[in-house]
C-alpha cells in the first residue's frame, strides 16, 4: 500500500495546485473539494433559509398577505429539499473531505477523480432543481416527502425536473460514500487501528454505509414516480390497482436513515470537540462507537413511525414503536458520554464549545420530543403539527447545523492558518441560540395546541406563537449573515494560528502546519 | 404562572401582539372528551415527566461541570476515560424506563384498534378540499365545506372568532355512542383529526382505515386535515358537532327528508335561469378551488373553463368530463359526488357563464339519462 502512495508523491509534490479556474473545476485535491463543498452547502444553506423567510413571513399573521398558497407549498417543499439535500448532506461531506485524510494521515481521498465528479454533480443537480421555480406550474409542491398521488397523478409538470434532480444527488451522495469507504478502510497510516480512529472518521464511515444502502432506495422510488407518470404504470395510483402506501414504506425506508445521515457526521464532530476544550480524553470511546453502530442498524427498522396514522395492523405499530423506543437507548448513551467528558475536566467555552454544548443540550431536547414521538398513541396526536415541526428542527438545526458551525470554528484555524475573530463568533452563537430557540420552542405549543403543518394560514389562537416564532426565525437567518463575515474576515487575515491551536485537541490533523499545505501527509505518518 | 411571565416578557420586548385577535396562549395537547383521547393525554405527560426527570438529572450534571469544572477558576482535568459499571447501569436503567412506558402505550393502542360492535358507521371521504360524511346506516350524506369568507382570509374584512375552522354543514354526532369511522379517499392523502376526539386517521385513496370515538360530552369540537393534500391543505377543517341523542334522531330524520326532496327536485321541471342560478353556487363551493370563481383556472395542472373547447363544444363530451373526470389528471369524476340537479346546474352554468354564452342547458333528467346509457 505505501508503495503506491510514494509513487503517488514523487509525480505530485513538486507542484501545487492549477492557476484560476482549472484548480476548481478539474479539482481532485481532497482539500480543495472540501472548500468547495462547504461554499455550495453555505450557498444552499442561505438559498433554503431565504425560503425559510418567505414561509416565517406569511405566518406571521394570520391571513394571506406575501403569497399564495400555491407559492407557499413550494417554498415548504423547496426549503426542505435544499436543507437536506444541498446544505446539511454537502456541508458534512466537504468535512469529510478535509478532515478524514487529514485524520487518519492519509495523502488525499482514496478515489480523487471520483470526488471531484461527485462534488460537480450538485451544482448541476440543484440548478436543475431551483429552475423549477419558474417553470410553467410552477416548482414541486408536494412536501420534501413528496407522498404519491400528489407528487404522481397530482403534481406539476416540473416533477420530471425534479426526479431527475433527486437522481442527480443520489448518485453525488453515493459516489461520496464510495470514497469516504474507501479512504477509511485503505489509507490509515500505520498504527492506525479502526478502534484508534477519531470518532469524527467512526461516524462516516457508518454514515457512508448508510449512504451507500439508502440513496438507491430513493433513487427507486423516484424511478416509480417517473414511470407512473409518464410510462403508464400504476405503482402508486389506486385506480390501477396500486397502493399509495407503497410510496411512504418505500420513501421512509430512505428517509429515516437519511436522518442518521444527517446527524451522525455530527456526533462525530462533537466527539472531537468536547474533550477538546474539556482537555480530557473522551470518554467511553469504545461505547461511543458501538452506540453508532447500533443507531445505524436500528435506523433500518424503524421507519414507519413517520406512518402510525396510515392505518397499519396493530402488530405493525406495535413493532415499530418498540424499534423506535430503542433508539432511545444508544442515543442517550452517547449524550452520557459527553456528559461524562465534561465532567471534571477544565472546560473552556471557546465558540467550537460553545455550539458543541449547546448541541447536546438542545440535540437531547430533540430527542426527548422524539421520544414522545415514538409512543404510537400519542403520535395520533402528535403526527403531521407543528410538534413534529418542531422536534425535527430540534434535531437538525442545533443537531446537524450547530454541528456543522462547532466544525467549522473548529477547523478553521487549520484550512485557512488564521484565527477567526473570537468575539464575533460568540456573537454568532448567542444569536442563534436565541433566534434557534424563539423560532423552534414555541413550535411545540403550536402543535399541542393542535395546528397542523405545512398550511398557509391559521386559526387565531396560533397567532401569538406564530408571530414570536417569526421573530425568532428571521433572528436566526440574519445572523447567518454574521457567520458568512466571520468567515471571510479569517480567510483574508488575522491573527497567525499555529499547527495546534487548542491546546486541548488531539489527533494527526494537528501534526501538519496551519493552513495545512496543498499536500498533506505524503510519507504515511506513524501512529501509535 | 410561566405563561404570564411570558406574556408580560414579550410586552416588555415591545412586541407588536395583536390584542384585537382572538389570540390565548394554549400549551398543552387537550385532554379532549373520549375515553381514548385522555388516556393519550395521561400517557402524553407520562413520557412528558419522564423527559423532564431525564432532562434534569442530565442538565444538573452537565451544568454543574459548566459551573465548576472551569479552567478559568483553575480546575485541573481529572484523566478517566471509562468506567464499566456506569456505562453498563446507563444502559440498563433507561432501557427499563422504556419497557415501564411501553406497557401503558400497547393498551391503548390495543384499545384504539377495537372497532368492533359500533352503533354507527360514518364514511369519510376526503376531497381537495373539503370531507364528506356519509350516514352509511340511514343512506343519507353530504359535503362539509369551509364557511370562512373568502374576504376574512384576504384581509378585506376582520377575522371572526372561528376563523378557519368552521364549516357549512357540521359533522352531526351523538353523545355516548360508539361511532366506528371509516375513512378514505377520492383523490389524494388527506388525514382527518379532531383533537379532541383523539382520532387522527389518513384518508387514502383505495384504502378503508378504520377508527372509532365515544363522545362524552356534547360540545362543538373543531379540526383539520392534517396531511398535505394541494393548494388548499389549509382550508379544509372539520367540525363535529356532538349532541345528545334525542336530538341527533330528529336531525337524522331532517337529513332523511332533505334526500328525498332532493330526489324530487330531479324530476322538477327546470328553465335555464333557475339552473344558472343553483350552477354557481354550486359551481363555488365545487369546482372554483381548482378552476377559479371566474372560470380562468390555474394552468396547466387546472384548465381554464372560460372560453375552453370542452365547456363551449359539444354537450356529450363536457357531460362526460363532468360526470366520469379525466383519467390521469387532477379532474375528478363528479358523477356519484354530486346530485344530478347540481351536476346540471353546474354544466349549465359553466356554459352560459364567463362569455361562455353557448345558450343550451342539461336538465336533471338528462344527467340522469346520460349516467345511465353510460352504465
Amino acid at each position: 500500500m505505501s508503495a503506491v502512495i510514494d509513487t503517488h508523491d514523487t509525480e505530485h509534490a513538486h507542484h501545487g495546485p492549477a492557476k484560476g479556474i482549472r484548480r476548481w473545476l478539474f479539482a481532485t485535491n481532497h482539500k480543495d473539494i472540501g472548500t468547495m463543498y462547504l461554499v455550495f452547502s453555505f450557498t444552499m444553506f442561505l438559498l433554503g433559509g431565504s425560503m425559510a423567510m418567505v414561509i416565517r413571513s406569511e405566518l406571521f399573521q394570520p391571513g394571506l398577505q406575501i403569497v399564495e398558497p400555491e407559492f407557499f407549498n413550494q417554498m415548504t417543499t423547496m426549503h426542505g429539499l435544499i436543507m437536506v439535500f444541498g446544505a446539511v448532506m454537502p456541508a458534512f461531506v466537504g468535512l469529510a473531505n478535509w478532515m478524514i485524510p487529514l485524520m487518519i494521515g492519509a495523502p488525499d481521498m482514496a478515489l480523487p477523480r471520483m470526488n471531484n465528479w461527485s462534488f460537480w454533480i450538485l451544482p448541476a443537480a440543484f440548478a436543475l432543481l431551483v429552475s423549477t421555480l419558474f417553470m410553467d406550474g410552477g416548482a414541486p409542491n408536494f412536501g420534501w416527502t413528496f407522498y404519491a398521488p400528489l407528487s404522481t397523478t397530482y403534481g406539476p409538470p416540473s416533477t420530471t425536473f425534479f426526479i431527475f434532480a433527486i437522481h442527480m444527488m443520489g448518485i453525488s451522495s453515493i459516489m461520496g460514500g464510495i470514497n469516504v469507504i474507501a479512504t477509511i478502510l485503505n489509507l490509515r497510516a500505520p498504527g492506525m487501528t479502526l478502534m484508534k480512529m477519531p470518532l469524527f472518521v467512526w461516524t462516516w464511515l457508518i454514515t457512508a454505509f448508510l449512504l451507500i444502502a439508502v440513496m438507491p432506495v430513493l433513487a427507486g422510488v423516484v424511478t416509480m414516480m417517473l414511470m407512473d407518470i409518464h410510462f403508464g404504470t400504476s405503482f402508486f395510483n389506486a385506480g390501477g390497482g396500486g397502493d399509495p402506501v407503497l410510496f411512504q414504506h418505500v420513501f421512509w425506508f430512505f428517509g429515516h436513515p437519511e436522518v442518521y445521515i444527517m446527524i451522525l457526521p455530527a456526533f462525530g464532530a462533537v466527539s472531537e470537540i468536547i474533550p477538546a476544550f474539556s482537555r480530557k480524553p473522551l470518554f467511553g470511546y469504545a461505547s461511543m462507537v458501538y452506540a453508532v453502530g447500533a443507531i445505524a442498524l436500528l435506523s433500518f427498522v424503524v421507519w414507519a413511525h413517520h406512518m402510525f396514522t396510515v392505518g397499519m395492523p396493530v402488530a405493525g405499530q406495535l413493532f415499530f414503536m418498540y424499534c423506535t423506543m430503542l433508539i432511545a437507548v444508544p442515543t442517550g448513551v452517547k449524550v452520557f458520554n459527553w456528559v461524562a467528558t465534561m465532567f471534571r475536566g477544565s472546560l473552556t467555552f471557546e465558540a467550537p464549545m460553545l455550539f458543541a454544548v449547546a448541541f447536546i443540550i438542545l440535540f437531547t431536547i430533540g430527542g426527548f420530543s422524539g421520544l414522545m414521538l415514538a409512543i404510537a398513541p400519542a403520535d395520533f396526536q402528535y403526527h403531521d403539527t407543528y410538534f413534529v415541526v418542531a422536534h425535527f428542527h430540534y434535531v437538525l438545526v442545533p443537531g446537524a447545523i450547530f454541528g456543522i458551525f462547532a466544525s467549522a470554528y473548529f477547523w478553521l484555524p487549520k484550512w485557512t492558518g488564521h484565527m477567526y475573530d473570537e468575539t464575533l463568533a460568540k456573537t454568532h452563537f448567542w444569536m442563534s441560540f436565541i433566534g434557534m430557540n424563539m423560532a423552534f420552542f414555541p413550535m411545540h405549543f403550536l402543535g399541542l395546541a393542535g395546528m397542523p403543518r405545512r398550511i398557509p394560514d391559521y386559526a387565531l389562537q396560533f397567532a401569538d406563537f406564530n408571530m414570536i416564532s417569526s421573530i425568532g426565525a428571521f433572528l436566526f437567518g440574519a445572523t447567518q449573515l454574521l457567520f458568512l463575515y466571520i468567515v471571510v474576515k479569517c480567510v483574508r487575515g488575522g491573527e497567525k494560528a499555529p499547527a495546534k491551536p487548542w491546546d486541548g485537541a488531539r489527533g494527526l490533523e494537528w501534526t501538519v502546519p496551519s493552513p495545512a499545505p496543498f499536500h498533506t501527509f505524503a510519507t504515511p505518518p506513524e501512529v501509535k | 404562572m410561566r405563561m404570564t411571565a411570558l406574556r408580560v416578557g414579550t410586552l416588555l420586548a415591545g412586541l407588536p401582539v395583536c390584542q384585537s385577535v382572538f389570540a390565548d396562549w394554549t400549551v398543552n395537547m387537550t385532554p379532549g372528551v373520549t375515553s381514548v383521547s385522555r388516556d393519550i393525554y395521561g400517557l402524553h405527560m407520562t413520557i412528558f415527566w419522564v423527559c423532564v426527570v431525564i432532562g434534569i438529572v442530565v442538565f444538573g450534571v452537565m451544568f454543574w461541570s459548566i459551573f465548576a469544572h472551569r479552567r478559568s477558576k483553575g480546575y485541573k482535568p481529572a484523566n478517566f476515560h471509562e468506567h464499566t459499571w456506569v456505562e453498563i447501569l446507563w444502559t440498563i436503567i433507561p432501557f427499563l424506563i422504556l419497557v415501564v412506558m411501553a406497557i401503558p402505550a400497547t393498551a391503548t393502542l390495543l384499545r384504539m384498534y377495537d372497532t368492533k360492535e359500533a352503533d354507527i358507521d360514518v364514511k369519510i371521504t376526503g376531497y381537495q378540499w373539503k370531507w364528506h360524511y356519509d350516514f352509511l346506516n340511514e343512506k343519507f350524506g353530504y359535503f362539509s365545506n369551509l364557511a370562512t369568507p373568502q374576504e376574512e382570509i384576504h384581509n378585506l374584512a376582520n377575522k371572526n372568532e372561528h376563523y378557519l375552522l368552521q364549516v357549512d354543514e357540521p359533522l352531526v354526532l351523538p353523545v355516548g355512542k360508539k361511532i366506528r369511522f371509516l375513512v378514505t379517499s377520492s383523490d389524494v392523502i388527506h388525514s382527518w383529526w379532531v383533537p379532541a376526539l383523539g382520532v387522527k386517521k389518513d384518508a387514502i385513496p383505495g384504502y378503508i382505515n378504520e377508527t372509532w370515538a365515544k363522545i362524552d360530552e356534547p360540545g362543538i369540537y373543531r379540526g383539520q386535515c392534517t396531511e398535505l393534500c394541494g393548494t388548499n391543505h389549509g382550508f379544509m377543517p372539520i367540525v363535529v358537532k356532538a349532541v345528545p341523542e334525542d336530538e341527533y334522531q330528529g336531525w337524522v330524520q331532517d337529513q332523511v327528508a332533505q334526500a328525498e326532496k332532493l330526489r324530487e327536485l330531479t324530476s322538477k321541471d327546470w328553465t335555464k335561469d333557475e339552473l344558472i342560478a343553483r350552477g354557481e353556487k354550486a359551481y363555488n363551493t365545487t369546482c372554483a378551488a381548482c378552476h377559479q370563481p371566474d372560470g380562468s383556472g390555474a394552468p396547466p395542472t387546472f384548465p381554464a373553463l372560460k372560453g375552453s373547447p370542452v365547456a363551449t363544444g359539444p354537450m356529450e363530451k363536457h357531460l362526460h368530463t363532468v360526470v366520469f373526470g379525466v383519467q390521469g389528471t387532477a379532474m375528478q369524476a363528479f358523477g356519484k359526488q354530486l346530485s344530478e340537479v347540481d351536476l346540471a346546474a353546474i354544466i349549465t352554468y359553466e356554459r352560459n357563464a364567463w362569455g361562455n354564452n353557448t345558450g343550451d342547458m342539461v336538465t336533471p333528467k338528462q344527467v340522469l339519462d346520460f349516467k345511465q346509457s353510460q352504465q
